[in-house]
């Protein structure tokens, strides 16, 4: 039999795995064992998957494009245009949402193709050209709107976004003190991120645009002599990243049921690091989708942990930003370590 | 008419010919538009002295592009040694104001309302939050040099904590310092002119200076093209770049200081807020690559007083302050393109072509 070996990029994914199963069991333990909270619920596990549905979309086209050695900080204000432009259509426009919804995921398509074309064929600066995009979108969702609107007529999105989603075989059920059984649930953002990171990871597994990907991030020049049309897979790529943060965006938009012009700030921050985090590297080539899904997990678990902190409430809430801050440098460190173990191996 | 093409096509070509460009379209625009509302023409370049204050609208905005220029000075040099981007800056700044504010008023207490309810004088709080800024920049720094993380992801590090720690400093709260020694820095006035400009000018002199007496920027230069065979030559490649990083700190303290003056009290959530993007947006406006390399401080520095001047120009043409981002992206787009690689081998195909197709129809 084949002795498989464990590269350090494998590694580097099971180290998040692991830093994830302590951090969870240590919530577990302390609000879940000795002080009884609710943590041990299947449900607060669901609900970190609940309010950052988004998240993981955006974190899956954020990993593709930093796989081709890019980067997209436009996403932020994309969800805060899309939420705003669903907002705006279904409350002042009484547009249905049959015709929105797509028109929002078309608007991502265009967005992305329009940055992918200047990053990919005009070799512009992604920073640069994603930053404009970043202005752009969140100028845009100003000019739509500046009030905040809220979504309350009623129609399939909003009974849409109202589903519970419950734990089929009532898994993880539990009888509250009023003698009514609860049983977990999750709503269609969740599903919807679920089907996203599934489909991802087998397009970059199995597909030849997400072989591409790999091989463009890996190095421009092998890729483009290797015969593989580099401007085109980051054009693509970006047009990805563009259309899943679309996806997220109606997903935010499911959860907030509003638009508002400060929506959504800092969300690309968030996404970058949670693929760091994930084992995503920023010069491209190495990354996988499962390791930022489990990235936005961890900062999911950490936000989590800190609500059922009474102390670290009080604090205010900043105290994830210091702790994500604190494990983005702890992983950057791993990862630098290995760098240095595998050059030394090499050399 | 020869010549005037021949002057066309050398200017162009001048590495400070696309900053200064962007200033003369903005000035046009003024003038336009001064010109169109019945105004005085030159309404723009005019200066009038109030309370032995200099005041006018290019005095605005070289004041409030203060900031961005400093930061801008220090982005420079980390662009140039490191090819990447530091993008804490605006939270760095955010936190030396809270620290700064923290150490004079006291940890808790929210209002300081006279000079005998300061902790400790001002200019040591001040220092502490210069400091402060330089720690996290020789952290940084540490992180890319040493390290060898790529500057984005290090610097990720403290734009997520920066604003947060503040914040923690500040107990959640704005903490309110009401003196007029304090308003110094960002609203008082260095004989005749706002002194953020003066703070900028000492920045950018000491800058200039070090620059001309000693070999650091050809150092830069040297490492950010390529830090290994620098190396060889016998420079050290990691020192150079962490001094760029702790000098991007101090100066994005000194920007903090600033900023925090300015509206006298620290509020973390929105001191330096997406000010590290107009910085970095200032370098590439001046020409200078962000992959690294050869470094351009006066078209960095003029490039921030650019952005400052299409901003100020947006919101005396009426566009709502939320709504500026959408022009300025289209700006910035148009630059780059014009700027881009493809665009000006397009051109110089195209000229090919045209001269090609004149020599053949010559003969």
């Amino acid at each position: 039999m084949k002795k498989k070996s464990i590269n350090n990029h494998t590694i580097l994914l099971l180290i998040t795995v692991g830093l994830f199963i302590i951090l969870y069991g240590a919530g577990y333990i302390s609000y879940g064992v000795i002080e009884t909270k609710g943590f041990e619920k299947l449900q607060t596990f669901l609900d970190i998957l609940r309010t950052n549905a988004a998240l993981i979309c955006i974190a899956c086209g954020m990993t593709c494009v930093m796989l081709t050695g890019g980067i997209d900080i436009s996403v932020g204000s994309l969800v805060a245009m899309d939420c705003m432009i669903l907002a705006v259509g279904m409350e002042y426009q009484e547009i249905s949402p049959t015709l929105l919804v797509p028109f929002v995921l078309l608007i991502g398509i265009v967005f992305g193709a329009v940055m992918g074309y200047l990053i990919g064929y005009l070799d512009i600066q992604p920073f640069i050209v994603t930053m404009a995009g970043m202005f752009f979108a969140r100028g845009m969702t100003a000019m739509i709107c500046t009030d905040q609107v809220n979504i309350a007529k009623s129609n399939w999105f909003k009974d849409l976004a109202a589903i519970k989603v419950y734990m089929p075989f009532d898994i993880g059920a539990v009888v509250n003190k009023r003698g009514v059984k609860m049983v977990p649930y999750v709503n269609v953002a969740v599903l919807i991120a679920l089907v996203v990171v599934i489909l991802v990871f087998l397009m970059l597994r199995y597909t030849r645009t997400g072989r591409s990907m790999y091989a463009v991030g890996g190095s421009h020049t092998s890729a483009a002599l290797m015969g593989l049309n580099v401007k085109r897979t980051k054009m693509i790529t970006y047009i990805l990243s563009s259309f899943l943060c679309s996806i997220g965006g109606i997903c935010y938009c499911m959860n907030t049921m509003c638009g508002t012009t400060t929506q959504a700030l800092g969300l690309e921050m968030k996404a970058i690091s949670s693929a760091v985090i994930g084992g995503t590297l920023l010069t491209g080539g190495v990354g996988n989708v499962f390791g930022s899904f489990v990235g936005v997990l961890i900062n999911g678990t950490i936000q989590s942990i800190v609500s059922f902190n009474a102390d670290l409430t009080r604090l205010g809430g900043t105290v994830p930003n210091v702790v994500s801050a604190f494990l983005l440098f702890l992983f950057i460190m791993l990862q630098a370590v290995f760098a240095k173990l595998r050059e030394r191996k090499q050399g | 008419m020869k010549s005037v093409k021949d002057w066309i096509k050398k200017i162009s070509k001048k590495p400070l010919f696309l900053p200064l460009f962007s200033v003369f379209l903005v000035l046009v625009i003024n003038v336009i538009y001064d010109a169109v509302q019945g105004n005085y023409i030159f309404s723009f370049f005019t200066f009038e002295l109030k309370e032995g204050a200099l005041y006018g609208r290019i005095v605005d905005i070289l004041n409030r592009g203060s900031e961005a220029a400093i930061l801008a000075i220090g982005m420079t040099l980390v662009v140039s040694s490191s090819g990447g981007t530091d993008i804490s800056v605006g939270s760095v700044m955010s936190l030396s104001g809270s620290l700064c504010c923290m150490l004079l008023a006291g940890f808790g207490v929210t209002h300081v309302r006279g000079p005998e309810e300061l902790q400790m004088p001002i200019w040591v709080g001040a220092v502490a939050g210069i400091a402060i800024a330089g720690v996290v920049g020789l952290f940084n720094g540490f992180l890319v040099a040493r390290m060898k993380i790529q500057p984005m992801v290090a610097t990720l590090i403290f734009f997520t904590a920066g604003r947060a720690i503040g914040l923690l400093l500040t107990n959640n709260k704005m903490v309110y310092i009401l003196l007029d020694e304090f308003k110094w820095f960002g609203l008082g006035k260095t004989w005749i002119f706002p002194t953020p400009t003066v703070i900028a000018a000492i920045c950018i002199a000491l800058m200039v200076l070090v620059l001309r007496f000693t070999s650091l920027g050809m150092y830069v230069q040297s490492v950010g093209i390529n830090p290994r065979a620098s190396r060889i030559a016998g420079i050290n490649s990691a020192a150079i770049i962490l001094l760029c990083y702790v000098i991007c700190g101090l100066y994005a303290g000194v920007a903090g200081i600033v900023a925090t003056s300015r509206i006298y009290s620290a509020d973390s959530n929105n001191i330096g807020l997406n000010l590290e993007l107009d910085a970095i947006l200032a370098v590439a406006l001046g020409g200078n690559s962000l992959g690294g390399g050869r470094f351009n401080l006066a078209g960095s520095i003029i490039g921030a007083y650019t952005i400052q001047a299409i901003t100020t120009t947006m919101y005396a043409l009426g566009v709502a302050k939320a709504q500026a981002p959408v022009y300025k992206a289209i700006i910035v787009i148009l630059i780059v393109v014009v700027q881009s690689p493809a665009v000006k081998a397009y051109f110089a195909h195209r000229k090919a072509q045209r001269e090609s197709l004149a020599i053949a129809g010559r003969s």
